[in-house]
């Protein structure tokens, strides 16, 4: 049982609800256990750095400092990738000098020594442990899910900072889902901004950035997005249904891929329904039905792979018994008289 | 088209542009305009200057051209354009330092984009936490923008999403006065320093 | 008493624009020891060098100080200059008023009051010398040519033209390097294996030249004139005498390894010719895929060779030949764009190629017998997409430099597209368009009548939809963000350093420069030799360069290789180490610094307090030494002493500074 402090982030309890419940649910099947940080505080996210710098290091820093004093040797696990950059990049602030760290201080009013870690949930999900924990616990395997991973900003950019995983092709996702059984497909926008935090301010050139997100996910063979951001998230699964109708008018065919928290498939790997899981509150309707016929599907799909493997194990084993027979009659051959041709 | 003389740059523009070029730690000169910064760039649809123009007017002194684009406001901070710049000239910062230099300068190209960071923080402060449908219902009033976003409302309000109540801390004041102390000391803190360690 | 000369310089202004050339004359003049002090305008000139002759005869000078630039710039010339006149070449001290001085100060006050120190340096130094002698040292007239390429085999021709024999060695199983991989040559578009291969032929018959194929330089030993270098000629497993290049065993073997020649676009057995044309015309066995060899299965090959010339037993051959001179042609490799460029693929769209995956696809001996077709599909591309300087001045992921061929090459490649696809289109994305080179500008702007659409910009992502690989790039001349779809997209990638040349360059003293490349000993002047006497450079082991330049370059190193030859014996450089042996210890941490194996401890007799004694000393060979001076400085008893660097010359330089 590992124990992580808990930044849920603002979206926890309302977009990012799904979120929240699968990764809740996988957590306790694997023996995760996630202790909230009391008080946190709202990290600012790009705004406040936009605001001003001061104020981008300190509201996350404040979180920091608070999951310090509730146990400094546990690393703060912050599933929002929004929330994960902007912890990271306070951290990063004020490991970088001692001025930085004294002024951080200053900002907060608060004891902190910039020593706890920052990890997202990928990167929990990606240690070995919680690995292990996951094969071990796997029941239903998502061999019909072919998932375009979703990375988004946020998880990897700015690089010397994030360095977490490639900026430009990561793997944490797909790893994990491969180890759910899914097949991740090789695709171009893993990392390609979905413009979340534009949506409001400049709307028309944000909606871009989703239909490009789609349109390659699908060119590519996906039957389904996967995020580990709640904004991308409800930026993806809430806003294709304008970009579907807008698609409509101009003659093109609509998207349909559901989008999903890696969490939430993990769920369903591991047992969960669609409601214990939050994919019950999807704005794509389609999402529990989608989760319903594929894991129908995977199951027949594994079903035909055992037959196929006990036929290529049988195949085998006659095959080894006639080569067998035949050594033994060559044996044979060799002693009799008539044999050779001494 | 215009004609520019280059050897009349006010004294005051040179400082504005040493002023960016110090709070993102940029060497402008470093640049070599080959546009990988714009090739990549998503949010180039609502942009009025490519942002290696940004950069381009900035080497030139023409910080004017600058602090009245939309480029900066329109920049969604994804920083691809950074991370694979051959001359590792950080352009994501660059927008954000010419945003704080603009706003100084009375300048708020996008509207919007201010009004949205602007009520994002008071919504922080109002409640330690972001509070997503009021900050939607309060940006939407500001901005005029009154029916963005809101056939999903309803959506949202069903599936539990997003209700009436507010998610307050108890510690609330706490976060409003770290707010108001931080902006009132008007923080133009540096970026952190690139591989610098702690010494 | 000694009788001192100084000669200041002006060098121009480069001198007096920052220092007070007459004032510190007329300081020299009131040093110890000074006869005769005097300014000139451009001393290095033919007047300015009749008037130290003159001055040297008229106060009888017996050693002289110059004032002027770096005695790397001019050190050799004042010698050349004093060999004609009574006073010993080595009685000399260049005080570096340029390099030194001059050029690193502003104010002229302080330049003079520096300058003027430097020649109370030199007085004191010069005061102490002693005259030195050359000694002769002979030379062995033959060269050795590193590496097979178009630079190598230049050199070797010409040297063995000029009638001394040449040993080329080339780590391939094939001459002909990076050249005969091309299909056409840029600005004449002749066409590279009809000018390549004959000279690859005319290498392989000539009778004053060796080629040593597979093979490659383990050890080198000894000096000018008298390098000893020990050569390993990997195990062909085909005997060469018996051979008769007839190729049936080729046709026989099961086994299929990437063809590295063909840029990993075919296949080729384990027993294999590089390419047709390959000299020497004869296949070898790649031992790490042959099943015979590993498994001891097959043995196919040698069923059928009908002169019983495989050999599965052949070892490598290690042979040690002594060489007058040495020629460095070891040329380049393109830069792994791979793991620099996930944004490009990072090399998982087999439709993004690098140039010379090109020019293999356009070469009618190629994979695709020169049809232009996609490695993915096969199928004949319409659009291309070339990219220029990608690694190349690109410091964040890649190199810094210009690869300086590339501009060319990409215009090449696209003439070539739209020649052989006429309906296809062609978009060259750039930073610059630098064609500085006889008929170069012309080939760009025919390339462009050719309707190659160049992009000022770089490309910033590419990736697959469908089967189309999308391209975005931005056109900075008007702004815009483009986006081509294109069939495939061919990067004009850096060119880095071969691989291995640092072990090379290490064991034979020569230095790489920042980027890597082998460093020439002086930039301008020197530019094919190295700070090895007996070591030269051609090509682009030196830096990028294009074909014509390399093959100039490796006619220059030809000519310094002849020169060299030319003579019987060569000067020795007097300055060298010098042992005292009344105060040599024989513990040997001489022995241990010297880099180059110099130094030996012997058994000597001496008669001390009118007894005979054995004791054991330093002994310096005078071949070896290179006047480095390590040892001088290692010897705890002060045993050791450099030539025209005496301890005693240099503390009174020291004293010169500190207590005047």
């Amino acid at each position: 049982m590992t124990t992580y402090s808990y930044f849920p982030g603002c979206s926890a309890n309302s977009t990012g609800i799904s979120y929240t419940k699968s990764a809740d649910f996988v957590c306790k099947k694997i023996g995760i256990e996630l202790e909230e940080i009391p008080e946190w505080c709202c990290c600012g996210t790009s705004a406040a750095k936009l605001t001003s710098y001061d104020l981008g290091y300190a509201l996350p820093s404040r979180s920091l400092a608070l999951a310090e004093k509730l146990d400094a040797s546990r690393p703060i696990v912050a599933p929002c990738a929004g929330c994960y950059a902007a912890l990271k990049d306070a951290l990063v602030y004020a490991q970088a000098s001692k001025e930085n760290l004294e002024h951080v201080r200053d900002m907060i009013n608060m004891p902190y020594e910039a020593s706890v870690q920052v990890m997202n949930l990928l990167e929990v999900f990606s240690t070995q442990e919680a690995k292990d924990a996951l094969q071990q616990q796997i029941t239903k395997p998502l061999s019909a899910f072919k998932v375009a991973c979703y990375y988004g900003c946020a998880l990897v950019r700015p690089v010397e900072v994030c360095k977490f995983d490639d900026p430009e092709d990561p793997q944490s996702m797909d790893t994990i889902m491969r180890l759910a059984g899914a097949e991740p497909i090789d695709w171009s926008f893993k990392t390609e901004c979905c413009g979340a935090a534009q949506q409001m301010a400049v709307p028309k050139p944000s909606r871009v950035l989703i239909e490009r997100i789609f349109q390659n996910a699908e060119a590519n063979g996906a039957n389904a997005i996967v995020t580990a951001c709640p904004l991308c998230w409800m930026n993806l699964d809430m806003r294709v249904k304008a970009i579907n109708k807008e698609r409509a008018e101009a003659g093109k065919p609509a998207f349909d891929l559901p989008v999903f928290f890696f969490t939430e498939l993990l769920g369903v790997a591991l047992g969960g329904d669609a409601k214990t899981l939050g994919i019950d509150v999807h704005f794509q309707p389609g999402a529990p039905a989608f989760i319903d016929q594929k894991v129908k599907e995977s199951a027949q799909i594994e079903e035909e792979r055992k037959l196929a493997a006990a036929e290529e194990a049988r195949k085998l084993e006659e095959r080894a018994a006639k080569l067998a027979a035949k050594k033994q009659a060559k044996a044979e051959d060799v002693h009799s008289p008539q044999g050779g041709e001494q | 088209m215009k004609i520019v003389d280059l050897t009349v740059i006010p004294a005051d523009d040179r400082t504005a542009v040493a002023a960016i070029a110090a709070e993102a730690q940029v060497n402008f000169k470093d640049c070599y305009q080959c546009g990988k910064c714009s090739a990549g760039c998503p949010m180039v649809q609502g942009m009025d200057l490519m942002p290696r123009e940004v950069i381009r007017y900035l080497q030139l002194g023409k910080v004017q051209e600058v602090l009245n684009s939309k480029t900066p406001w329109v920049c969604a901070q994804c920083g691809v354009c950074t991370a694979r710049c051959p001359q590792n000239v950080d352009i994501c910062a660059t927008m954000r330092a010419v945003r704080h230099a603009a706003k100084d300068a009375g300048i708020t190209p996008v509207r919007e984009a201010d009004v949205f960071e602007d009520e994002f923080i008071k919504n922080v402060r109002a409640h330690g936490r972001s509070n997503e449908q009021y900050l939607a219902m309060k940006y939407n009033l500001r901005s005029g923008h009154l029916m963005q976003d809101v056939d999903s409302a309803p959506a949202m309000f069903a599936r539990g999403m997003i209700g009436i109540a507010t998610h307050n801390i108890d510690s609330r004041d706490e976060v409003s006065a770290l707010i108001d102390r931080v902006l009132q000391n008007n923080g133009a803190a540096k970026e952190a320093p690139k591989g610098g360690d702690a010494s | 008493m000694s009788r001192i000369g100084v000669f200041i310089c002006y060098c121009g202004s480069n001198i007096a624009g920052t220092v007070d050339v007459e004032k510190v004359a007329e300081v020299a003049r009131t040093l110890p020891n000074v006869v005769h002090a005097e300014t000139n305008k451009y001393t290095c000139s033919d007047p300015g060098q009749a008037g130290v002759k003159a001055a040297i005869e008229k106060y009888n000078i017996d050693r002289v100080v110059m004032g002027t630039c770096s005695p790397r710039m001019h050190e050799l010339t004042w010698r050349k200059l004093l060999a004609d006149t009574p006073v010993n070449p080595y009685m000399l001290e260049v005080a570096n008023l340029r390099e030194q001085c001059s050029w690193v100060h502003k104010d002229k006050e302080v330049g003079t009051a520096k300058a003027i120190d430097l020649i109370k340096m030199a007085v004191a130094k010069v005061d102490k010398l002693s005259p030195l002698k050359s000694t002769q040292i002979p030379v062995t007239k033959r060269a050795l040519v590193v590496g097979g390429g178009i630079a190598g085999m230049q050199a070797a021709l010409d040297i063995a033209d000029a009638g001394y024999q040449v040993t080329v060695v080339e780590r391939e199983t094939s001459l002909g390097g990076k050249m005969v991989m091309l299909d056409k040559t840029f600005p004449t578009m002749d066409c590279s294996a009809c000018i390549c291969t004959p000279k690859m032929s005319e290498v392989g018959s000539h009778p004053n030249i060796t080629v040593k194929s597979y093979a490659e330089v383990e050890s080198v030993e000894g000096y000018v004139g008298n390098f000893d270098v020990t050569i390993r000629e990997k195990a062909k497993y085909i005997d060469y005498n018996l051979c008769t290049g007839c190729g049936a065993c080729t046709t026989k073997c099961p086994t299929k390894v990437i063809n590295n020649f063909e840029q990993g676009m075919s296949a080729r057995p384990a027993i294999y010719k590089m390419f047709a044309q390959a000299v020497p015309a004869k296949p070898v066995i790649d031992a790490e895929h042959c099943r015979k060899i590993q498994e001891n299965k097959c043995g196919a090959c040698a069923k059928i060779c009908p002169t019983g010339a495989i050999h599965y037993d052949d070892e490598d051959k290690v042979t040690t030949e002594r060489y007058g001179a040495i020629v460095l042609t070891t040329g380049y490799q393109l830069i792994d764009w791979k793991p620099l460029y996930p944004e490009y693929g990072g090399g998982k769209y087999p439709d993004v190629i690098t140039g010379l995956q090109f020019e293999r696809l356009v070469n009618a001996s190629g994979p695709t017998e020169g049809h232009i077709l996609r490695p993915s599909d096969g199928k004949e591309p319409k659009n291309v997409v070339i990219i220029k300087c990608v690694g190349s001045r690109d410091p964040h992921k890649g190199v810094a430099y210009c690869s300086r061929a590339c501009c060319m090459y990409g215009a090449k490649h696209a003439h070539q597209f739209l020649d052989k696809v006429p309906d296809g289109r062609c978009f060259v994305f750039y930073m610059d368009v630098r064609t500085p080179g006889k008929g170069y500008d012309e080939f760009y702007m025919n390339t462009l009548q050719d309707g190659a659409q160049y992009l000022r910009g770089r490309v910033s992502k590419i990736y697959k939809e469908g089967d189309r690989l999308v391209c975005l790039g931005e056109d900075t001349l008007t702004s815009a963000q483009i986006r081509i779809e294109a069939d495939m997209v061919v990067l004009e990638t850096a060119m880095v350093p071969a691989e291995g040349v640092d072990k090379l360059g290490s064991m034979l003293g020569v230095t790489r420069d920042k980027d890597l490349w082998l460093t020439e000993a002086h930039a301008k002047l020197r530019p094919v030799e190295t700070n090895t006497a007996g070591v030269f450079l051609a090509g682009v082991a030196q830096g990028p360069k294009d074909i014509p330049d390399t093959v100039c370059q490796a006619g220059a190193a030809a000519s310094k290789v002849i020169g060299l030859l030319n003579h019987d014996h060569l000067e020795s450089n007097p300055q060298i180490s010098r042992v005292n042996e009344a105060l040599c210890q024989g513990d040997g941490a001489c022995v241990n610094i010297c880099p180059y194996h110099a130094i030996t401890l012997v058994q000597k007799q001496f008669r001390e307090n009118s007894q005979k004694i054995t004791r054991t000393v330093a002994s310096v060979n005078p071949g070896l030494c290179q006047g480095c001076g390590a040892c001088t400085v290692t010897c705890r008893a002060g045993a050791m002493d450099l030539l025209g660097y005496t301890n005693e010359s240099l503390m009174r330089e020291v004293d010169a500074l500190c207590q005047w």
